[in-house]
């Protein structure tokens, strides 16, 4: 069980208000996942909620049950935190065993747990090195493991591959996402990346300046951002904004669309400009294109290899089922 | 980055350490203030009443007031000259690439272990005796008159004991704080055409200047109140005598506490204004 | 990236290094050779360095007039008490500035360390009244508590430094794990910080054994340490080098060869945790 709730929860240091009122709601075996630039707040929401820091104001329940003034030991929370936070004289056994020990678990009942945290995160054969002898994602591993065996009503994880290199992000990300699944726990996950976000959450919270901007599942966030932001944020490359008069042209102070839903052409169109960098991938091309009226530079991504290159004059057409229009404010109009 | 559990927590093991210092400050510290306006002389009838500022003015109109003044700030400024000059030129000699740096580490750091008494005594004896010392037997063998070094020189020989106390730990700082200096930076510098002297003055002695702050607060700290080195050397005798010795003599030889108690509180003000200006320049080396 | 030096070059600076180091390191490497030569010739003109008759006689004198053994019991119970104290009472105190700043850290900690400039003979002589009064003067107990308080901020403010290394993630890490804050610095901050506790430990004893105002004004017969022991020899009678050397060296051969043995952790210990 591992549902938490968020009631006007704030947190200021000092005069400074790092998040003003909040409601939250995460169910129960849900992956719920924090994201936003950083400093926007995301990793002290998951230390209010992991108890390390006290809520300036409001109620935080788990399960139910008011855990405001609760000290993170009697949280039943798991964390994994951005350095792994390993103990670095002992060994990946005894990191394991260290919160069943701490809880009192008694040795047989420990030795279980270790096997069985070890079989799954392949890490039966470091058992008894120290933290300092393994890599990263060996590390992380154990970081994970030493959170399982507490068998918690939920896991926080504070950014946890980002000190992963690329290749080694994608495949913890997919292991995090099993574990999920086979585990069926709660888990908030903080990132900034929204990569990581758009692929293992079951729902995102986008945070900026300590504010909820949308709550939603991923494929809700990038069909209907219910602002600038979120739509900007959400999706790579990112969304284009256009002002002034091509807005106008569709009753709207911006209009946003999103790279992969501009065509190119090389004869007509209904924007004009010159290809500026184009980045070849090979699955895909990202042209930067400048000229078009309202957006320096437009980014369009164009499936598979397209013979363009710097200074040619291309033709742009807009998927307008796809068009995303804000107001002033920046919100969305519907 | 805390909780309110935790800051009570906090609050809480200081507490022991915050408690006893302060006892240890101001419990003496309202004693020597009380005596410093007493006439109080121990062997000749005890406490004789109020005496206002007599002390005071009898502290510092004395003829020895103002020359153990200097003599300290001499002391002081002299070893703290000394060792970090030789301790910069020690810990680049220590840097560079030898056979056996552990051992000779070894080697300098030795003064640092041995006592004060037994240092002040192997050179007041050993050395700078004036007909058995080995300086003696060095002075004659080149021809020349050995010299009574502590009574004929005595504070730069008190500073020479005292600088090879002290060293050992102006060479390890600075040599530690010349090791986390980048290569590159210097490779950089050569790579720019500067001579291995414009090196040392633009970007080996900057580095340091953290470095030999801590070294000139922390010798401070100790050498201010040096006792043992002049206690067995001169007994403050041939113009040897700091204030701290000068005090001391007040209190115990002469066993005029109200007198001596007057001067500590000089001796106190005298550090606190050496502390205050330590520790502002510490206090913004401790944010870095 | 190092660069190969020309072994021309590294032997140049071996020489000079070892010539310095030599220097320095003289007058211990004199008083030690000294202690086993007689009276006569620790005098002789021009001096003998090696060549002379080895003899022990000195040791024994020196044993014969004071009694060795108990300056020194004295001197490890005053050293190794008042640091062990110490560092019990500075360790939570450590912690809490560490992992718990406030706005008041730092003016605290330079307080501390201020009381250390404290001129102690400004003090001499209440203090000297309150140890009559407690039936303190001339004791173990009283020169452990008075050494302890004199190096209590430096062993705070060298702890503090050393667990500043210490990612409070870690800390954080543990507390989520279910440690209380006793665990938490028993099982998890102490064995990390056991290189910075064993260099604090190190250096403190020394300080506490070299100490030489308190020792010297605070004890008589009963405490006396080492300090006490070879201040006896400050008055010259008669021929006295050779053992004024061996009593020297029985005074500071117990730190030197500590600090030949844990030589890692107190150059560590040496640069007070203030340089890395």
């Amino acid at each position: 069980m591992g549902r938490i709730q968020l009631k006007q929860v704030k947190k200021s240091f000092g005069d400074v208000t790092v998040i003003p009122p909040l409601d939250l709601t995460i169910e129960d075996g849900e992956f719920t996942v924090f994201v936003g630039p950083s400093g926007c707040g995301k990793s002290t929401l998951l230390r209010l909620i992991a108890g390390l820091e006290d809520t300036s104001d409001g109620v935080i329940e788990i399960d139910g049950k008011d855990a405001t003034s609760l000290p993170p030991a009697k949280r039943s929370l798991a964390m994994v935190f951005q350095s792994y936070a390993l103990y670095p004289h002992m060994t990946v056994r005894k990191n394991i065993a260290f919160p069943m020990k701490m809880a009192g678990v008694d040795k047989a009942e420990q030795d279980r747990r270790i096997e069985a945290a070890a079989k799954a995160l392949n890490l039966a054969d470091y058992l008894d090195r120290r933290p300092g002898q393994l890599s990263g994602g060996q590390r992380q591993r154990v970081a994970i493991g030493r959170a399982i065996v507490r068998e918690p009503a939920a896991f926080l994880f504070d950014e946890p591959l980002s000190n992963l290199d690329a290749a080694l992000r994608v495949g913890m990300r997919m292991e995090i996402s099993e574990l999920h699944k086979k585990l069926d726990t709660t888990m908030i996950y903080v990132t900034h990346d929204q990569v990581e976000a758009m692929t293992m959450a079951d729902k995102i919270v986008v945070l900026q300046a300590g504010v909820i901007e949308q709550v939603g599942s991923p494929l809700e966030l990038y069909r209907t951002p219910r602002n600038k932001f979120v739509a900007g944020f959400i999706g790579s490359p990112k969304m284009n904004f256009l002002e002034g008069p091509e807005a106008a042209k569709h009753d709207a102070h911006t209009i946003g669309i999103r790279p992969e839903h501009v065509e190119v052409s090389t004869t007509e169109g209904l924007w004009q400009g010159k290809v500026g960098v184009a980045e070849h991938l090979g699955s895909d091309t990202f042209i930067h294109v400048h000229g078009v009226p309202g957006c320096d530079p437009m980014t369009v991504r164009v499936g598979g290899e397209i013979p363009v290159h710097h200074g040619d004059t291309i033709f742009l057409n807009p998927n307008l089922e796809h068009l995303h229009r804000f107001d002033a404010e920046g919100l969305r109009i519907q | 980055m805390a909780t309110q559990h935790s800051r009570s927590a906090a609050r809480l093991m200081m507490a022991p350490a915050v408690f006893l210092l302060l006892v240890w400050m101001l419990v003496p510290l309202s004693m020597t203030l009380w005596f410093s306006f007493r006439k109080y002389l121990p062997l000749r009838g005890g406490d004789l009443g109020w005496a206002g500022f007599d002390n005071y003015v009898r502290f510092v109109t004395s003829s020895s007031f103002w020359p153990s003044v200097m003599t300290t700030l001499i002391i002081v400024g002299g070893v703290l000259v000394v060792t970090v000059m030789f301790g910069v030129l020690l810990a680049i000699l220590l840097d560079q690439p030898m056979w056996g740096q552990g051992v000779v580490r070894i080697l300098v750091i030795a003064p640092f272990f041995v006592m004060p008494t037994v240092s002040a005594l192997v050179w007041k004896n050993m050395f700078m005796d004036p007909t058995n010392g080995l300086f003696a037997h060095l002075w004659r063998f080149f021809g020349a008159e050995p010299i009574s070094w502590l009574s004929e020189a005595s504070l730069p020989s008190l500073v020479m004991i005292v600088s090879w106390q002290w060293l050992p730990f102006a060479t390890l700082i600075l040599l530690t704080a010349i090791q986390s200096l980048d290569s590159e930076q210097l490779e950089a510098a050569e790579m720019d055409g500067a001579s291995p002297l414009s090196r040392f003055f633009y970007i080996i002695l900057p580095h340091l200047s953290r470095a030999i702050t801590i070294v000139v607060l922390i010798q401070t700290i100790f050498l201010l109140s040096i006792f043992a080195e002049i206690f067995v050397t001169t007994s403050g005798a041939f113009g040897t005598k700091t204030l701290t010795y000068l005090i001391f003599q007040r209190v115990l030889e002469s066993q005029n506490v109200g007198l001596g108690s007057a001067g500590g509180v000089y001796a106190i003000i005298l550090a606190n204004i050496v502390a205050l200006f330590l520790m502002r320049i510490v206090g913004k080396n401790l944010d870095a | 990236m190092a660069r190969a030096v020309t072994t021309q070059r590294k032997a140049i600076n071996t020489a000079f290094a070892w010539g310095v180091g030599l220097l320095i390191f003289f007058p211990i490497l004199w008083t030690i050779l000294t202690s086993f030569k007689t009276e006569a010739q620790a005098i002789s003109d021009p001096p003998v360095f090696l060549f002379f008759d080895w003899t022990l006689e000195n040791y024994a004198a020196v044993q014969e007039r004071s009694n060795y053994a108990r300056f020194l019991w004295n001197s490890i119970i005053i050293a190794v008490g008042s640091t062990i104290l110490g560092t019990i009472i500075a360790v939570p105190a450590a912690w809490s500035m560490a992992f718990v700043p406030s706005k008041r850290t730092k003016d605290i900690l330079l307080w501390m360390l201020s009381t250390k400039m404290l001129p102690a003979v400004g003090v001499l002589y209440p203090i000297y009244l309150l140890f009559i009064r407690l039936g303190w003067l001339d004791t173990q107990i009283g020169l452990v508590l008075v050494l302890m308080l004199i190096n209590l901020p430096i062993i705070v403010w060298m702890l503090y430094t050393y667990f500043r290394e210490i990612p409070g993630e870690i800390l954080e890490a543990a507390r989520m794990d279910g440690a209380s804050l006793k665990d938490e610095i028993i099982y998890v901050l102490t064995p990390m910080a056991v290189p910075g506790i064993a260099s604090t430990i190190l250096l403190n004893i020394i300080l506490a054994w070299n100490e030489a105002f308190w020792t010297l004004n605070l004890t008589a017969a009963n405490a006396a340490p080492l300090t006490a022991f070879i201040a006896s020899y400050s008055s010259p009678e008669g021929l006295f080098y050779a053992k004024l050397s061996a009593a020297s060296v029985m005074a500071i051969a117990p730190i030197l060869i500590m600090g030949w043995f844990s030589q890692k952790q107190l150059v560590r210990g040496l640069t007070f945790g203030a340089v890395k």
